[in-house]
């Protein structure tokens, strides 16, 4: 079974509970220092996109298991405005709020596996593994 | 939880930074006027931010880092950052940030070293 721990995102300090946790599960399971700082930073750019642009919602960490190969799921739920065009948030560059629009497209090439779904007025969730090599 | 302010300690015409803990939004915030204020004061014209106990850097913390850097030059003062670790630089490399333009050294006495060249002594 995966087990999973979450952090409720509602101040910047949560940001960095998330972010540390995030570590030391990656620690934990034996994820080298190169992937441990992608981790954590995926999580530390998800986690802010929801203070931010939702302003609530929650982080959650799982460790996986498939068939012996060990790897690490981030889950970044919010119940906020949801993304208007996916397409166009995962551009390089692309930001509504005068950030560096580096968050979505970064972790998606931080991390192996990468999945938004968002819908408007309802909320997004956007789930990012990396595997053990 | 409370933020910390990061030490800014002045070396001749230098100022030295070594940024010793994982860095918040505020305190990297407050590092940013802390840094603008104490270049006013000292009429500093070079300065060096150590980064070597940085584990992570991500799209914030690069934002509020390139522009320090611009503001500081705006004032007259060139930066070097130093002691960006090997798995910083791969991540940030991967978050499309390139820091392109900004000065960078292995670490603090090189990037002291730097400093003199690029200012001329
Ligand atoms: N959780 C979210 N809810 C609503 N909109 C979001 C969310 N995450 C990202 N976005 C939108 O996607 C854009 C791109 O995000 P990102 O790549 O992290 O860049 P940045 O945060 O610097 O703008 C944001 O500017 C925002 O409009
Ligand atoms: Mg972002």
């Amino acid at each position: 079974m995966d087990i999973q721990s979450c952090v409720n995102i509602q101040t910047e300090w949560d940001i960095v509970a998330a972010r540390q946790l995030g570590r030391n599960v990656a620690k934990e399971l034996g994820f080298g220092v190169v992937d441990q700082a992608r981790i954590t930073t995926a999580i530390s750019e998800l986690a802010r996109n929801i203070f931010i642009y939702a302003h609530k919602g929650r982080v959650c960490i799982e460790k996986m298991n498939d068939k012996g190969h060990a790897g690490l799921r981030i889950i970044a739920v919010d119940s906020g405005p949801g993304i208007n065009d996916i397409r166009l948030a995962m551009e390089d560059g692309y930001s509504t709020s005068g950030g560096l629009g580096a968050g979505l497209p970064g972790v998606k090439r931080l991390m192996d596996e990468f999945q938004i779904v968002s819908s408007q007025g309802k909320g997004t969730e956007i789930t990012a593994v990396k595997w053990i090599r | 939880m409370k933020s910390v302010r990061i030490p800014i300690l002045k070396l001749y015409n230098c100022l030295l930074v070594s940024i010793q803990w994982e860095l918040d939004d505020q305190t990297a915030l407050q590092f940013q006027e802390d840094l603008l204020h104490k270049i006013h004061e000292t009429n500093a014209n070079g300065v060096v931010i150590d980064l070597t106990s940085i584990d992570f850097i991500d799209s914030f913390i690069a934002k509020v880092l390139g522009d320090v850097i611009n503001m500081s030059k705006l004032m007259g003062a060139k930066v070097v950052i130093t002691g960006i670790q090997p798995a910083v630089a791969i991540t940030l490399i991967e978050l499309g940030i390139s820091l392109n333009d900004v000065l960078t050294s292995l670490d603090l006495e090189k990037g002291l070293e730097k400093l003199k060249q690029e200012l001329g002594e």
